[in-house]
């Protein structure tokens, strides 16, 4: 038993203190994640055979690929630029010098019968993510977090196995073999499902800004394992779990927060949890102990002999004379320069120059797309921006939400929709008008606002005489509330508005008919 | 020199040249291209005995020699080998030409791309006879443990060893060739090419040359690229060169080195070094006798030889000297503990599915692999595997390979501390002894054979460092013995150049001074 870690009878000391208020008695969950991301690259890893999601089986392979004898690694330099570039991203430490190792296993799928990793040495370590949630009753406080990154490493991907129970047959598709990943190991700094999603979407969101990684879940160019185990705070942590086969954000987070939960209640019921792996059954939503035949494997790591060590320079003027302009030169300096506007950086930005507010900030970075489409109808508007975010965040978004689409497939375009806010913002209809018009131009794409308003005859209704026999028919018939008014209640008046709203289907000129209604009950 | 008791009968056969003279001839249109093509593969046939090829590519040579020809009648020359049949050893890839590294595993796998070394000697205008003999995987050091059964030293042929060796009727004394590339070895020196590739790991060039009594070069550790060359070892591999001369394996190495972008262990050769010169003054030359290399089983005759050899050169005017390489004691442990770890991992791939052997055990995938490695490797290959593995393992890694990797930079360490005294090369003998009888040799197992027969050459490749094998006398059995230089990295040339200057004193009589070998 190492020192000041607490011994087998610390849960009954803690129970014995439970009448203190700071006890933390309650078990919590622990979640550490794994992410395998398919750096984006024309060309794999070592090889140079294209890479490509969907080609026929087979069709992308090379002769190293395919692990033919005499064959030898040739490092993509493209592959190292991505990687450092997202561990520069994500605040990394690059090491000028790391190595590759090769990690032995039998599988069909991996014709050589090694992975070449890094084991001893990662091209970085030590980095940090920040991410943030929504939280609160309303989901719309900012919660900021951070996960520490312990490594990134370049790896080879495997290819893909399928198996024909019925024939008994296992048919192979080499095409991913040999394609590069950058394997994100992050620390156990996260404590249920919601959390892991978050710190996944912002990595995503990064990936994507530097165009490293594709990073769709559900394609595989981004796969997470979630270490998982549960324990008191204060204490020693909690055998874990590892949860495999998760491909999407939304399953991630079930899957870890059932995977807290099942430990919790297993320890409950006195039972102990197993150091095991286990798989995410989307369809039952539970996790599910992986059939594990071989036991505990030895991959026997060895330094991979045909590659020297990965070099990284500072800058241009650290490269040996004989190097410069060599193939497979990596230099910070340039990469650095390079990198574009983070998620975190276009937030920030996003509030300074609109003046948003920082959750509309998260929801336009957050979501695919959404942040160019507010920024094009921005361009487009005389309206103010933070009058018009709420267009963009609510109703668009809602609609979008509702018909499962995403940004790109949006049936009204910015401009469309600038020219909507542009009606408005001129008084030429009412802000219920124009989320009815946002309706129609939604169920008939292609049809613009001032076309909806015109047909539909949905112009403000600012002729006073039309107004004041519709203020006259509302107010007598709604003597009681007329009497209310009179008495001084002055809530009674937005009432009489919105009745007056309803008679003209939203049309008329709030300004006006107000004027109108007090003018006739003072 | 023993030569001289045997009445020399030159045959007059242009099969005997050098690459020198043969190219020149070609180019003087004193031979065609397909008439010697022709010569080669005829003498292949009858010295079949020796096993010396796997594949006698006798279409494509044709094929290419006519190419050579109806280049050489236009006075186009590809290169100075144009015309010239080599040989390969049978683990570099040829393309469509089945490379089988002797094992039953590649029996009949055809790559679908030539090594990066092949591919230079075919750019030059050379023509490939065919693809030689070896240990199963370059695992030994005789050329015995081969599926396409053992190699037959030329030499055993020949007059010399005959004639003392009691009557010529008798077959059963053959002398082995040496490994684990024999087939180049005796592909070179029974005539049938002018040059030949072999691959040196732990002296599997060498080896075989001083055997056969052939110029063997193992160049600098990234001077020739290994793409296409089947591994053995991958930090120690490197592919050699079998001549008939020092000039030769001069012209072999210009044409082969430099950097491959497909390996990327490769270098440009460094250009400030100075390249092979045949008029070397040894004047200023400082040799290092290692004393740690006066090792238990050293014959007395390759002693004279070594002892020989320091004479002449300080006769000459260079300086000899004894040096200590303190850790020479190590190197075959340290070489056979990386050596079985880089087996293990480089024989994983061969499992049966992309290509080579695949059992028809179908129980499982698991099954059909086990059943395939076993019936395609012999127990040779088993054994360095499970070796290897076992040093690979979690617990065993650090006292095993770790500690292999730490004594190997001891014994690179060595050679330098050598070199920076002012040594320039090494002079060693190159093997225990001359060739051993097969009868003699199977006596004992591979792993102890292999543990005798590298204890000179191993070391070099620990380092990384050029050498190169001379042949130097014959022995009183008639057989050829040979010294091994061992120079600094990347001064391949210089070591030639020393070289030459040995074998221009040392008159050592080719094969074709004597009687054809044949059974």
């Amino acid at each position: 038993v190492q020192p000041g870690k607490p011994s087998a009878t610390s849960p009954r000391h803690w129970k014995s203190s439970d009448t203190s208020p700071t006890s933390p008695t309650r078990l919590v969950g622990v979640v550490g994640l794994e992410i395998h991301a398919q750096i984006q690259s024309n060309t794999k890893l070592f090889s140079g055979s294209k890479v490509g999601f969907s080609a026929p089986p087979n069709s992308l392979v090379s002769f190293f690929d395919a692990s033919l004898p005499g064959t030898l690694p040739v490092l993509n330099r493209r592959c190292v630029e991505a990687a450092v570039m997202t561990a520069l991203a994500l605040n990394c430490t690059i090491n000028k010098k790391s190595f590759f190792d090769r990690k032995h296993y039998f599988y069909a799928d991996l014709p050589a019968g090694y992975q070449i990793t890094q084991q001893r040495r990662a091209v970085a370590v030590d980095g940090q993510l920040a991410y943030s949630l929504l939280g609160g009753r309303k989901r719309n406080q900012i919660q900021s977090r951070t996960v520490r990154i312990k490594q990134i490493q370049l790896e080879q991907d495997s290819g893909k196995s399928l198996h024909d129970d019925q024939r008994s047959q296992t048919l192979i598709d080499l095409n991913r073999a040999g394609v590069g990943l950058m394997e994100l190991v992050m620390e156990p700094d996260m404590s249920c499902g919601e959390q892991a999603a978050a710190a996944v979407r912002e990595l995503q969101l990064v990936l994507q800004a530097l165009g490293t990684c594709q990073g769709n879940m559900s394609e595989g160019q981004l796969r997470v394992d979630a270490n998982v185990s549960v324990h008191r705070p204060g204490e020693e942590l909690g055998v874990r779990t590892e949860v495999k086969n998760i491909n999407s954000a939304r399953f991630l987070s079930r899957a870890i927060d059932y995977e807290i939960q099942r430990q919790i209640e297993a320890l409950g019921r006195g039972e102990a949890v197993l150091n095991e792996t286990r798989t995410y059954d989307s369809k039952s939503g539970h996790t599910i102990p992986m059939r594990d035949k071989e036991g505990l494997q030895d991959y026997r790591f060895m330094p991979e002999p045909n590659l020297p060590p990965l070099v990284v320079y500072e800058d241009r003027g650290s490269v040996p004379a004989g190097l410069l302009g060599a193939e497979g030169v990596v230099v910070l300096e340039g990469l650095r320069e390079g990198l574009p506007e983070l998620p975190s950086v276009k937030r920030a930005r996003l509030v300074r120059s609109y003046g948003l507010l920082p959750e509309h900030s998260f929801t336009l970075v957050n979501e695919d797309g959404l942040m160019e489409y507010f920024e094009a109808v921005v361009k487009e508007t005389r309206k103010e921006p933070r009058k018009l975010i709420g267009w963009v965040t609510n109703e668009l978004l809602g609609h979008l939400k509702h018909h499962n689409l995403s940004v790109s497939k949006c049936p009204v375009s910015p401009s469309a929709l600038a020219e909507l806010l542009e009606l408005q913002e001129a008084g030429h209809i009412s802000s219920t008008v124009a989320k009815q018009v946002l309706g129609e131009m939604w169920r008939d794409p292609g049809r613009r606002a001032p076309e909806v308003v015109r047909e539909q005859d949905l112009g403000l209704v600012c002729d006073s005489s039309d107004l004041q026999r519709v203020c006259q028919r509302v107010l007598d018939s709604h003597p009681d509330l007329v009497r209310a008014l009179q008495e001084g209640n002055k809530k009674v008046l937005n009432r009489l508005m919105g009745l007056v709203q309803k008679e003209t289907k939203g049309r008329a000129d709030p300004v006006l008919v107000r004027s109108l209604l007090e003018e006739k009950t003072s | 020199m023993p030569g001289n008791r045997w009445a020399l009968r030159y045959c007059g056969n242009m099969l005997s040249l050098t690459i020198k003279e043969v190219s020149l001839a070609l180019r003087e249109g004193k031979i065609s291209p397909l008439e010697l093509c022709r010569k080669c593969l005829k003498r292949i046939k009858k010295t079949q005995h020796l096993n010396a090829y796997i594949t006698v590519t006798e279409e494509l040579a044709l094929k290419q020699a006519e190419e050579a020809e109806s280049r050489l009648l236009q006075g186009v020359y590809q290169g100075i080998l144009d015309g010239i049949p080599f040989a390969v050893k049978d683990n570099f890839c040829t393309e469509n030409i089945r490379t089988t590294c002797a094992s039953r595993m590649l029996k009949d796998f055809l790559p679908p791309y030539n090594a990066t070394v092949v591919q230079k000697l075919l750019d030059q205008g050379a023509v490939l006879v065919g693809k030689t003999n070896m240990d199963e995987f370059a695992m030994g050091s005789g050329s015995t443990d081969g599926v396409f059964g053992p190699v037959r030293n030329p030499w055993s042929y020949a007059a010399p060893y005959r004639e003392q060796s009691g009557g010529a009727e008798d077959d059963s004394e053959w002398v082995i060739t040496g490994g684990s590339s024999g087939g180049s070895g005796a592909a070179v020196t029974s005539l049938t090419s002018f040059l030949a590739l072999g691959s040196d790991t732990g002296g599997s060039t060498r080896n075989p040359g001083a055997l056969c009594g052939a110029v063997a070069l193992k160049p600098t550790y990234g001077l020739l690229s290994r793409h296409g060359l089947i591994p053995l070892v991958n930090s120690m591999d490197v592919p050699g060169i079998v001549t008939r001369s020092t000039s030769d394996a001069a012209i072999v190495l210009e044409v082969l080195q430099g950097r491959d972008l497909k390996d990327s262990t490769t270098v440009q050769s460094p250009t400030s070094h100075a390249g092979f010169s045949e008029d070397f003054d040894v004047r200023n030359l400082c040799v290092g006798i290692p004393k740690e290399y006066h090792a238990p089983g050293l014959s007395q005759e390759t002693l004279a030889q070594w002892s020989r050899l320091a004479d002449l050169l300080e006769g000459a005017g260079a300086r000899v000297r004894e040096v200590s390489l303190p850790h020479t004691q190590h190197s075959i442990v340290c070489y056979h503990v990386l050596c079985c770890a880089e087996v293990a991992s480089n024989m994983a791939r061969f499992d049966g599915l992309e290509y080579g052997h695949r059992s028809t055990e179908d129980s499982s995938t698991d099954a059909m692999y086990a059943a395939s490695r076993h019936e395609g490797f012999n127990a040779v290959v088993r054994g360095r595997i499970l070796s290897g593995n076992f040093f690979l393992l979690q617990q065993n890694y650090e006292r095993y390979f770790l500690k292999a990797q730490q004594v190997r930079r001891l014994i690179a360490e060595d050679f330098e501390h050598a070199f920076s005294a002012g040594v320039d090369v090494l002079l060693t003998p190159t093997t225990l002894s001359d060739a051993a009888s097969y009868s003699h040799f199977i006596q004992a197992d591979n792993r102890t054979r292999s543990t005798q027969e590298d204890v000179f050459t191993q070391p070099a490749n620990l380092a990384g460092l050029p050498a190169v094998s001379v042949p130097t006398a014959l022995s009183s059995r008639g057989l050829p013995i040979g010294l091994q230089l061992i120079g600094p990295a990347f001064q391949d040339g210089m070591l030639l150049s020393v070289a030459h200057w040995i074998e221009q004193r040392v008159g050592f009589p080719s094969i074709s001074n004597y009687e054809v070998p044949n059974k």
